[in-house]
């Protein structure tokens, strides 16, 4: 019982608790047994991996005590950069990819410079790249989904051949089992988990959200420790951004639109605090978890969206209330 | 006999297992003040906490004017006329100075929909007036922001008169106060008693507690020790209760660096110049010159504004590469742009507010100690857990810090504790030149005697140690020799034989004093 109310108290166990509740909810209303198929847990984590890739560099930010909200928008502007390089110019893979995470990178760091060298408050910054990024996807896609399908100038379509890339990460591995999406979900979990437990960066970005003052006069690189999160934010988001073309099979400029949102709720969830300093990629697993399998029962048992949207409000309030560190 | 204004009668408070209160009685009569004293830890916060309705769970009773009270929440406290004065101060920056005092009790039109700014411009003035506290029409429309520290102190203190308080409670009023400051804080002191308030008060400080005390109350390990008026209770008394030995003199005398043969200087400074704060403002450090040897504690005087912490935060680099002038450290010439350069050439800088800029109070204590020396414990930019955790553990097992493990929480910590957490972070980077801003604020007695043990050896070890301290008898105890700053120039430099209060008080304050060096 110690133990038990021990774990409790932790955020990690307050977090595993929250998971819980849901799955025992999930073997409740279990609408034509779908929640005892492994194919239902498979999607669960094929749906949710796009804004999990989202919410570890939004971990990452947040640790710092900023908060990212461009990431939606990196990852629409790198879908259709992805589908322009690889789908329309035939650019292989292995040259398509880096200079995606590249415009990805230049688009995070961006955001930090905005915040670490001129000092503007992270929800400005990073809400004026929301916009920026959104308006480049645009103007590079003329408005236009970039598909397989190419209008000819009399005005018939032609369709290109699918890359391999796209077929080779919209696929599933291990007997159809796990999508390919969850594990590059699970190596940007695993990413994060180094950068933040194992490397002094990592101890620089929790001391920056801290106290970013007590942490500066101790000698942390406080700047250079923002860039890296913010950096590394626009890095996940664009392969966000590639997962998403690949599972589309077109680069969509609105692609991504208010996923920023649900990474925030992914990462508070799990019980991460708004105010830095604190929390851990575990807990961003953990979240990412909970919202996947929440949307997940909601729509095995048939609520409609507008309850469905009710309903995660309500849940996500719930959570944090209940993850709140006590006070005294 | 004056009116009895509060008896507290047995009250016990325990956190979970932890007992931090058993069975204290606390009265206090109009027009008194009655010192409660004792090292952190002691367990006098709780009883203030108690007493403002903070903790409503507690054991024994509460009496005010005869009738048993309990009190669920701070707002019935402040309605029974018991306000407190905290440590640290509670004031809405970005709001102005009436609305501050009058806040939670603003004067209202239309049946309380409309905050009726004339009354509480007027209500507010004459409060201040009523104090002594000299602020114009304007300056109560200004924003408490824009107010230096010392005037943000009377402005909270005229906050909590403004309910019309009887009892109020000062929690170490003047840690951030200069000396004329705090003399204008006893004044209005007086006033209060005048008006038959009665006051607790908290300090550490030993000259502030004969300067004010009527009567002492003193709190040893949740209990009370006893309570004596302050003339039946001498220092060696009060010492005695508060922790339950003699303490040896504070001040033992000590080998210099005269003793062990003159060394070489550590660090020199030459026409150090700090630009101005502000446009239109004089610099905050002129043209100040100082050498400091292997082994030498200097010390630095200065009223506020006087430039001490401004010097040591231009030394150290944290306004970046603005100040001008020469500094060498062992010969070798430095030019101070950045906290991590500064740290990597030999400095340290122990500032003044461990809560805001000197720790990170959310991180372990071992995260805490390694911050600054991350780069010798992270070979290759890999963290390595076992060598911080031996750099934590040696630096936590040498300045006797009292923790259960290194894991635990830094802001958990006791105030000396915590202390020596901040010391033990700028000993682990291996400084040669430690720059100390007062070093043993908000520490208790034993603590601090402990601090000061520690800083003798590390100058015996042969550091060059700078040191700011608004506490004379720490100056003066503790320096080889004191640098009066002035307006941010030197107005004197006294060794240590020649070193009296009233010397370096009156240079501080600008007089001209002959100098010595």
């Amino acid at each position: 019982m110690r133990t038990l109310r021990r774990w409790i108290e932790r955020p990690e166990g307050r977090a595993l608790f929250a998971l819980l509740f849901i799955l025992v909810i999930g073997c409740v209303f279990n609408a034509h047994d779908a929640f005892f198929r492994w194919g239902t847990h498979r999607d669960m984590l094929r749906q949710v991996s796009v804004y999990g890739i989202l919410a570890c560099g939004m971990t990452l930010v947040i640790v710092t005590g900023g908060i990212d909200l461009s990431v939606g928008s990196v990852l629409g502007l790198c879908a259709v950069v992805f589908a322009q390089l690889s789908l329309r110019r035939g650019l292989p893979a292995p040259v398509a990819v880096p200079a995606v995470l590249a415009v990805g990178a230049a688009a995070g760091l961006a955001s930090g410079a905005a915040v670490a060298r001129y000092r503007i408050q992270p929800f400005i910054a990073t809400l004026a790249m929301m916009v920026f990024a959104r308006g480049l996807a645009k103007w590079l896609s003329g408005g236009e989904k970039v598909s397989r399908a190419v209008q000819q100038p009399d005005g018939s379509f032609s369709y290109v051949d699918l890359p391999g890339a796209f077929e080779r990460l919209d696929a599933k591995v291990w007997g159809g089992n796990v999508a390919v999406v969850t594990l590059v979900f699970l190596g940007c979990v695993a990413l994060s988990w180094v950068v933040l437990t194992r490397l002094r960066y990592g101890r620089y970005l929790y001391a920056t959200g801290g106290n970013e003052e007590a942490a500066r006069l101790s000698g942390v690189p406080v700047r250079r420790a923002k860039l890296l999160a913010y950096g590394m934010s626009g890095v996940f988001g664009a392969v966000a951004g590639i997962c998403q073309a690949a599972q589309e099979q077109q680069g969509d400029p609105e692609a991504g639109v208010s996923y920023e949102l649900t990474a925030i709720a992914i990462a508070v969830i799990g019980g991460n605090s708004l105010a830095g300093g604190r929390g851990g990629i575990g807990l961003t697993l953990l979240g990412a978890m909970t919202i996947g399998y929440l949307e997940k029962i909601l729509s095995i048992n048939a609520v409609a969206e507008s309850s469905r949207l009710m309903l995660t409000g309500a849940i996500i309030l719930a959570a944090v209330l209940l993850q709140r560190r006590r006070i005294e | 006999m004056p009116e009895k204004l509060l008896q507290l009668s047995d009250i016990g408070k325990r956190f979970g297992a932890n007992r931090v209160l058993e069975s204290v009685s606390f009265d206090l009569y109009a027009g008194e003040v009655h010192v409660l004293a004792g090292e952190n830890g002691a367990g006098k916060t709780t009883l203030i906490r108690i007493l403002a309705g903070i903790h409503p769970e507690h054991e024994g009773t509460i009496e005010l004017g005869g009738r048993t009270v309990r009190f669920r929440n701070p707002i019935e406290a402040s309605r029974h006329g018991i306000s407190v004065i905290h440590q640290e101060l509670s004031l809405v920056e970005s709001m102005s100075v009436a609305d501050n005092i009058c806040l939670g009790r603003e004067p209202a039109r239309a049946g309380g929909l409309l905050l009726d700014r004339r009354a509480q411009l007027e209500r507010a003035g004459e409060l201040c007036a009523r104090l002594g506290l000299s602020f114009t029409r304007e300056d109560l429309g200004r924003r408490a922001e824009q107010f230096p520290l010392s005037v943000k102190n009377r402005i909270e203190i005229a906050k909590a008169l403004a309910g019309d308080a009887r009892i109020i409670v000062m929690d170490e009023p003047t840690s951030a106060l200069n000396h004329e400051e705090v003399e204008r804080l006893f004044a209005l002191i007086d006033h209060l008693k005048a008006r038959g308030c009665g006051i607790v008060y908290i300090t550490h400080k030993m000259e502030e507690i004969y300067r004010v005390a009527d009567r002492i109350t003193v709190l040893r390990d949740g209990r009370r020790v006893g309570t004596a008026a302050a003339a039946d209770c001498p220092p060696p008394t009060l010492i005695r209760w508060m922790i339950g030995r003699d303490l040896a003199e504070q001040f033992a005398p000590r080998a210099g660096p005269a003793a062990t043969g003159v060394r070489a200087p550590r660090l020199v400074v030459s026409r150090f110049t700090v630009p101005s704060p502000g446009p239109g403002r004089p610099p905050a450090v002129r043209d100040l010159s100082v050498a400091v040897r292997a082994g030498e504690i200097v010390g630095f005087a200065g009223l506020q504004g006087a430039g001490c912490s401004e010097l040591f935060n231009g030394l150290f680099g944290a306004y970046g590469a603005v100040c001008g002038g020469r500094v060498e450290i062992d010969g070798e010439p430095v030019r101070p742009e950045s906290p991590g350069a500064s740290i990597r050439r030999g400095l340290a800088f122990l500032t003044g507010d461990r809560k805001n800029t000197g720790l990170v109070l959310g991180m372990s204590v071992e995260r805490n100690v390694s911050l600054s020396s991350l780069p010798r414990v992270s070979p290759g930019g890999v963290l390595s857990p076992g060598l911080e955790r031996s750099l934590a553990e040696h630096y936590v097992g040498a300045l006797g810090i009292r923790l259960e493990s290194v894991d635990q929480e830094t802001g958990a910590l006791s105030g000396g504790n915590q202390q020596k957490v901040a010391l033990a972070k700028w000993l682990a980077t291996r400084p040669r030149v430690l720059l100390l801003e007062e070093p043993t604020r908000g520490v208790d007695v034993g603590a601090k005697h402990e601090i000061y043990g520690l800083l003798r050896g590390l100058a015996a070890e042969g550091l060059a140690i700078l040191l700011i301290s608004t506490e004379m008898p720490e100056l003066l105890g503790l320096c080889d020799r004191v640098v009066a700053l002035h307006r941010g120039r030197v107005m004197g430099v006294f060794d240590r034989s020649e070193a009296t209060p009233e010397r370096v008080l009156a240079a501080a304050m600008g007089a001209d004093v002959p100098q010595g060096n």
